[in-house]
């Protein structure tokens, strides 16, 4: 048994300074105060000096308080027996089961090698036109949903979980709100997915330090099934509240912020997390799907921003649809190969449409003429927020390439799609009987 | 040896009581539990160094034993590095994954070079011959090219061969030769050496100005922005714009010897396309694998960041090796903001004074110092060899006006700035054709390539314009304009990337294609009216559009070209001056080099 030390010489923010010996960076320790007890990382040591950040807060904890060191970084226990479960961000049973501790693995565990990765090979389907067939979801990929607060991105990533084939689905709440938390729960009971499901939930009253442990257990218990076989789909909502509890956490440390208070290892941070997303060579795979909320809808704001660059694509989520704009991803060994020839080359050619649609609107809300081309582009973009973005069109993605194909036929001629006539020539829909041709551009008005 | 206790843990960063002297930029290996944690000294004060440990620091505390190697952060070079995929530190990692399996092991570090594997040498330096750092003393094929076996870089001074080993097999340990010094000191030497990664390689005999383009098969860019042997460019561009897919499409097709891909703090997914599918794909220039003219220094986003600045100075360092052997050599760095972050972390832990966004204020220093090391040089044994830099840059927000690529436009020849309205429209390479510019010339005359640019920036401004005044508002003479810079944009500019005849297109086929849109651009058009000039450039496009995926002089491809002419000479009501004499000179096949 450890030392117990009970001399807390500092107290500032979430973190606890005492001088004690033979401590390991990592490691955990059990601060013991008169109401309650919490645990606490070794965040830096400086000769005798241990500072530890106190997963439940400082607030109550006295300079007499008793730090009891474990030997161990922090851990969960991870066994079928989590199946089912509900826990807060420390591991804590937050149902009424029973205090899990055998079989404890340590969370924040090492990166894989990218040697034994595998490039994805799985779409998983959502027979959401807007994921499926213009930003596929591909097994193994990490992807943010991005979003204004307010945005129904919770119910889409039920939505989602619920469509996709997977064996496993673990969800990491971070700051969610108690409605959500609970609406969570119900969907997926509904769907008859909640003994497949394991959940790992901070909400926005719990401390903040337990918010920033969240992804790591959610991550540390998903590798574990991976390991064993299993297709993991792991929700995070939402990643920005994990960004500002690392930036709380680095202002009480004094750390030099670099940008709007954020520190400069955000993007690590970050990436550490979204990396374990991966497809085990001979077992199964991890998918991560998360939501960032983006602060005053700004996209260049730093957590959004990291988050982009760290993710493959992204899904934006405005007025309840999923907007086109936005980097794709990583889907071109996929399209092409599984799906159809048409695919990338429609998705493409239908998203450049769209965002000459977007060109012609303003424009018109300019008070300009609109001229033909203008009227096929309107006429086109209101089709296709309809038949395309809404997100109640729920159609496998054949259906919806097909159904992009009409689109096209119904509004432009061949050679203003910009699509190439071999593609022209195998897809574009016979005209049915009594229908006009559209007239082509250029003749007279 | 000098040996050390640790003192302090923040971080990747760790304190060490040292008990002897210790140099800045030394080796030192933390010892825990049975592992050895390589580590950098990156600062001294006293008695006490300050050192980045190049792995996950958990579980490090306050008394461990630290040892000093002596050494700087080196680089193993010798026969063998192509073909290899390594971390940062140069660990190679398919045999990492071998010894440990799907997760990275710290601690663990393996030879860069197959020891066991035997090269055919053949000894091309005589017993008597003076030699100096960098000069041939035989040489061993791998793969396609011959690899020069050379006296290693950091012998300085004058040197004598006193021995040479026979034609026949040897491992890289094995003695290949035995220098002796004015002093008659002998030193044996073998087919391998280190060299210290931040320090560049200066022994050729001069540096030369960069003037050969580099193809990169990518029209706008060897046609409107193109890049040098020897010479720099940057990609910066935000996030999901396409830099790692041009980064990509560069690495298998560019016109080089040898290329090495340094994905330095970005995705592993990324990496692993290229590790799994150059051993498969063919290199078109010699039939062999890509793979075979490849290296890989791979340090992700997940991994150490501390090693993230280590490999791309690994990077340069073995660049610099295959130079030196009288080969043209391609570094591509995705990215170099991660790098330049890493950079950042570690001067807060050092508590530095921070300079704009936290970034300290050696960063642009460092950057120019880093892009330096590209060059066209003279070796001195006669031939040339070049290392060419092509850097990717993340900017926050998307925004160029931050620091890292403020630093990096200063040092580089070729800026290739991406735009999020252009990747977000699918416009692809969604480089900012007009932002972009390069101080390297090309292989297309650049007069014609700069009419073409001025038709690229006026139908800009007619469009800018449209948005104020309307299409009403526009004469049919600037609306022409205006539709032919669209026409540039979508027939040339624009390229399928992912379509194997249209994504790589070789100088002959762009010029070809470059005369054939010139033609275009040259002719004064009769259109009528503004809603006949739309159709007739929609149907000219679709025209081009299928050209730039017909199999090149195929019967296809001549029944378009045939099509094109006629359907524009059909509408063709003479031509602008200055354009018709630059198209014929054009067609002439004046040299794009003269003036
Ligand atoms: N030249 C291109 N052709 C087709 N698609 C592209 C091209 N460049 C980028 N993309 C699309 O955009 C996505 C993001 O590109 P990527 O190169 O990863 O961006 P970045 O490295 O700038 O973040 C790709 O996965 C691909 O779907
Ligand atoms: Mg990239």
């Amino acid at each position: 048994m450890k030392k117990v030390y009970s001399r807390i010489e500092a107290i500032a923010g979430n973190v606890i300074t005492v001088r004690a010996e033979n401590v390991r960076y990592g490691e955990l320790a059990v601060v013991r105060s008169a109401q309650r007890t919490s645990l606490a990382e070794v965040i830096r040591l400086a000769e005798e000096r241990v500072s530890l950040q106190v997963f439940a807060g400082c607030r109550g904890v006295s300079t007499g308080d008793q730090v009891r060191f474990l030997g161990h970084p922090m851990q969960v226990s991870f066994s079928d027996d989590l199946l089912g479960r509900i826990f807060d961000g420390s591991g804590r049973p937050r149902d009424k089961g029973p205090e899990l501790g055998e079989h404890m693995i340590d969370i924040g565990g090492p990166a894989v090698n990218p040697a034994q990765r595998i490039i994805p090979r799985n779409m998983i389907r959502t027979n959401i036109p807007m994921i499926d067939l213009f930003n596929s979801l591909v097994e193994s990929q990490k992807l943010p949903v991005f979003s204004v607060s307010g945005e129904p991105y919770n119910p889409l990533l039920a939505r989602i979980a619920l469509q996709a084939e997977v064996d496993l689905i673990i969800l990491g709440g971070m700051g969610l709100k108690y409605d959500d938390y609970l609406f969570f729960r119900d969907a997926l009971e509904q769907g008859g997915a909640l003994n497949r499901t394991v959940f790992f939930v901070h909400t926005a009253s719990d401390p903040t330090v337990e918010c920033l442990l969240v992804p790591d257990i959610a991550l540390a218990v998903a590798e574990g099934f991976a390991l064993r076989g299993k297709k993991v789909l792991v929700l995070l909502s939402d990643m920005t509240n994990f960004a500002d509890a690392l930036k709380e956490i680095a202002i009480t440390m004094e750390q030099v912020p670099s940008n709007r208070g954020y520190p400069g290892d955000l993007y690590s941070q970050l990436a550490a997390r979204y990396e374990k997303a991966v497809d085990f060579q001979g077992a199964g795979s991890i998918t991560i799907l998360g939501v960032t909320t983006m602060p005053g809808d700004d996209v260049t704001h730093p957590v959004p921003d990291n988050t982009g660059y760290i993710t493959e694509g992204q899904f934006y989520m405005r007025n309840g649809r999923i907007e086109p704009f936005g980097s794709l991803s990583r889907l071109k060994q996929l399209v092409n190969k599984k799906t159809r020839p048409d695919h990338r080359a429609l998705m493409d050619g239908m998203i450049t449409l769209y965002a000459a649609y977007k060109e012609s609107l303003e424009k018109k809300a300019m008070g300009f003429q609109m001229n033909e081309w203008d009227r096929k582009l309107l006429k086109y973009g209101a089709r296709f927020e309809q038949e395309m973005m809404d997100l109640s069109v729920n159609v496998p993605l054949e259906r919806a390439l097909d159904n992009g194909w009409r689109l096209l036929a119904d509004c432009f001629s061949p050679e203003e799609t910009r699509l190439r006539s071999e593609l022209i020539r195998q897809y574009w829909p016979a005209r049915e009987e009594g229908q006009p041709a559209p007239s082509r551009s250029g003749g007279t008005d | 040896m000098t040996n050390g206790k640790v003192v302090g843990v923040n971080g990747n960063m760790v304190t060490v009581e040292a008990a002897g002297d210790v140099s800045l930029n030394e080796v030192a290996y933390v010892l825990l539990a049975g592992k050895r944690l390589k580590s950098e000294v990156i600062r001294i004060r006293g008695s006490r160094a300050e050192m980045q440990v190049f792995e996950m620091s958990r579980g490090i505390g306050v008394g461990d034993e630290v040892e000093f190697s002596g050494e700087p952060l080196s680089a193993r070079l010798g026969p063998g590095l192509l073909g290899q995929v390594y971390d940062g530190l140069q660990n190679p990692l398919p045999e990492l994954a071998a010894h440990s399996g799907f997760f990275l092991e710290r601690g663990v570090y393996l030879s860069p070079l197959d020891e066991a594997k035997r090269w055919p040498f053949t000894p091309t330096a005589a017993v008597g011959d003076a030699v100096g750092a960098g000069d041939e003393l035989g040489s061993v094929p791998e793969g396609i090219f011959r690899h020069r076996v050379m006296v290693p870089f950091h012998l300085a001074g004058a040197w004598k061969v006193a021995r040479v080993a026979a034609a026949g097999d040897y491992t890289v340990n094995d003695e290949i030769a035995e220098l002796e010094d004015e002093s008659g000191r002998r030193l044996p030497v073998n087919m391998s050496f280190h060299w210290p990664v931040k320090r560049p390689v200066t022994c050729y005999r001069e540096r030369l100005r960069p003037q050969e383009p580099l193809v990169t098969k990518i029209r706008l860019i060897d046609t409107f922005i193109p890049v040098a042997r020897g010479g720099t460019y940057c990609i910066p561009g935000p996030f999901g714009a396409g830099k790692t897919v041009l980064q990509q499409a560069t690495s298998r097709n560019a016109d080089i010897d040898i290329v090495i891909i340094a994905a330095c703090g970005e995705r592993a997914g990324e990496v692993v396309e290229t590790l799994r599918e150059f051993p498969r794909l063919p290199d078109p220039r010699t039939g062999r694998t890509l793979m075979e003219r490849t290296i890989i220094i791979c340090n992700t986003s997940s991994m150490p960041v501390a090693a993230r600045e280590a490999s791309v100075y690994t990077a340069i360092t073995l660049a610099e090796y295959y130079r030196q052997m009288g080969l043209h050599v391609l570094l591509l760095a995705d990215s170099t903001s991660r790098w330049a972050q890493a950079l950042r972390e570690m001067s807060g832990r050092l508590e530095e004074i921070p300079g704009e966004e936290a970034f300290p204020a050696y960063l642009e220093s460092v950057i120019a110092a880093f892009y330096e090391r590209a060059g066209l040089v003279r070796l001195r044994g006669g031939g040339t060899g070049s290392v060419t830099i092509g850097g990717t840059v993340s900017p926050a927000g998307g925004n160029f006006d931050e620091p890292v690529t403020q630093s990096t436009l200063k040092v580089v020849g070729a800026f290739h700035g991406l735009s999020r309205e252009r990747s977000d429209a699918r416009k692809y390479p969604a480089i900012h054709p007009l932002e972009s510019w390069s101080k390297y010339r090309g292989a297309i005359d650049p007069a014609a390539v700069a009419y073409a640019r001025a038709i690229l920036f006026q139908g800009h401004e007619v469009g800018q314009m449209m948005k104020v005044v309307g299409e009403e508002g526009t004469s049919l003479e600037d609306y022409v304009t205006f539709l032919k810079s669209e026409f540039i944009d979508s027939v040339y500019l624009q390229q399928d990337t992912l379509d194997p005849v249209d994504g790589a297109m070789p100088p002959e086929r762009q010029r070809h294609l470059f005369v054939l849109m010139f033609a275009v651009l040259a002719a004064r058009l009769e259109l009528g009216g503004k809603e006949a000039a739309r159709a007739f450039f929609n149907q000219l496009r679709q025209k081009f559009l299928d050209i730039n995926v017909a199999a090149w002089q195929g019967d296809e491809f001549r029944r378009l070209e045939a099509d094109i002419a006629a359907f524009t000479a059909a509408q063709r009501a003479g031509a602008d001056e200055k354009g018709q004499r630059l198209l014929e000179a054009l067609r002439a096949g004046a040299p794009g080099r003269g003036e």
